[in-house]
């Protein structure tokens, strides 16, 4: 696969917290439209500083991010965020999770709750729509927060570590569900994780950032072949394989 | 089923149990005597018995309540407002925060001289005095409510395209409010400290009343009766704003732990 037209471009982005704490440096990069591109780093290397920084969280200290064209200063309804620790609301039902994005937007509230239902159903989580979070698992709880990601209909997914706090089979049925989405519905993702199999199992494009200040240290593009092959046998890959060690080779580096 | 009648069935007899002990031990301790100032709890009991039927306790009571509920009501509109303002304004919270601190941790009863100097001794004196105990915790419990939302969930709403508005009424008061809650039952308590404290010290009124007199006259009985009515009152009282606030609010759906 070639780099796809941008959709996200960083320039020369840096951070530095009110503590004097330099989190991320001269960061530069261009991530691909309809893809799913992934930061990856050890922890404390800024990737989730540079993920909230795409999301307008939190404004960049140095350098600008371009978005579908426009310079970012705020979050914007082209993308949606998805929590590492799901973020629902404890005192809300799933429905009214799901549907908070649309809610917030003033959607009025019968065809909210017709759009956050089929999220919901698309999600698997058919009959727990009066559920509240507390009585779902952690896999089930981040279902929930992809779908009010989704529900937005925004064109760029930002993803914080979704499956940190997911056991490892839900977090393998998350990854088959998460290519099968880029597959079907044309969305760029972007996505920070610490795992370099998880980064090389999904990603198009894999951007490796070195520990504090974070700067870009690899752009690795895996052009691993998926089509009809099943997950075990993507694993066993030789060219998988190999990625997953060059960037081990560069990790353990930094690794103290 | 059967399983939860049963454990509430037991816990009902041990709960029998402790009254009969502690009822038992006062008797015991009364007949002893420990002191001649010191009734046995059935003598308590029958004083109890004729001031309900006299109508002296429900008149006490009735005397008491309205400068506790004035003030309270006062404490719940005012110092909720206040306190959610402080969470929500650095302003705000900088030119009072220190009041506060220094309210909740002065001794009030020192206090109450000067407000009788100033108020004299009338029904504004005995609210104040409700207000300048439970002000503070109210105050502190909403200021602290606000304070500890999630931060998560507040780049959630941001994130989604949530204004300030939206935040707030959506996101931190829904989060805040068992903690406010919790603060207005602690205001509660402070408050029947108040009233008795203020009932005590500027003018004998309602249940202070009934304790100075019947002290004075040495009716030992029903000096006690009064001061353990008051204690089962604000303990009936406070209980069940608890049981209250567990059910509007339970545990696993409050947004703050």
């Amino acid at each position: 696969m070639m780099p796809a037209e941008a959709i996200v471009e960083a320039r020369g982005v840096g951070k530095t917290y009110d503590g004097g704490v330099e989190a991320l440096k001269d960061v530069s990069l261009a991530l691909s439209r309809g893809r799913l591109n992934t930061l990856l780093g050890p922890s404390g290397c800024g990737k989730t500083t540079l993920l909230k920084i795409i999301a307008g969280l939190i404004p960049p200290s140095r350098g600008e991010v371009w978005v579908k064209g426009k310079k970012v200063d705020g979050p914007g309804p082209e993308r949606a965020f998805v929590f590492q620790d799901f973020a629902l609301l404890p005192w809300a039902n799933v429905l009214r999770n799901v549907a908070f994005g649309l809610e917030l937007r003033g959607m009025p509230k019968e065809q909210r709750d017709d759009l956050a239902r089929k999220q919901i159903a698309e999600a698997g989580l058919s009959g727990f729509e009066s559920s509240y979070p507390h009585q779902l698992s952690g896999g089930m709880r981040q279902r929930v927060g992809l779908a009010r990601a989704l529900a937005v209909d925004a064109d760029i997914i930002l993803m914080d570590e979704p499956f940190a706090s997911v056991d490892e089979q839900t977090r393998r049925k998350f990854q088959e569900e998460l290519l099968d989405l880029l597959r079907h519905k044309q969305k760029t993702v972007i996505f920070v994780t610490h795992s370099i199999e998880e980064a090389t199992y999904l990603s198009d494009q894999i951007v490796l950032l070195s520990p504090r200040p974070g700067t870009v240290s690899k752009i690795i593009h895996p052009n691993i072949e998926r089509g009809g092959r099943n997950p075990d046998e993507i694993r066993r890959d030789k060219n998988y394989l190999d990625v997953v060690d060059e960037i081990w080779q560069i990790l353990k580096h930094y690794v103290v | 089923m059967q399983r939860k009648e049963l454990i509430a069935k037991r816990r009902l007899v041990w709960q029998l149990i402790s009254f009969a002990l502690v009822f038992g031990l006062w008797e015991l301790a009364g007949r002893w005597p420990i002191s001649l100032a010191f009734p046995p709890f059935s003598k308590t009991f029958l004083a109890l018995l004729r001031m309900t039927a006299d109508g002296s306790l429900a008149k006490a009571y009735l005397s008491t309540a309205q400068p506790l509920v004035i003030g309270i009501v006062l404490c719940g509109i005012a110092g909720i407002g206040f306190g959610i303002g402080m969470g929500l304004s650095r302003t705000i919270e900088w030119f009072s925060l220190p009041v506060f601190i220094i309210l909740q941790a002065a001794p009030m009863a020192a206090i109450i001289p000067l407000i009788t100097y100033i108020y004299g001794i009338g029904l504004t004196s005995k609210v104040l005095a409700v207000v300048f105990l439970a002000a503070p915790v109210i105050v502190m419990n909403s200021y602290k409510g606000i304070r500890n939302t999630n931060p998560s969930l507040i780049q959630m709403c941001r994130s989604f395209l949530g204004t300030r508005r939206q935040e707030i009424i959506k996101i931190i008061l829904p989060h805040a409010a068992a903690l406010i809650f919790a603060g207005l039952r602690l205001g509660l308590a402070m408050g029947f400290i108040g009233i008795v404290i203020a009932e005590l010290l500027i003018t004998p009124t309602g249940i202070g009343d009934l304790i100075t007199y019947h002290s004075s006259v040495a009716d030992y009985p029903e000096m006690f009766a009064a001061i353990a009515s008051i204690i089962a009152v604000a303990a009936f009282a406070i209980h069940g704003l608890q049981r209250l606030e567990h059910k509007l609010f339970p545990p696993e759906i409050r947004g703050s732990s």
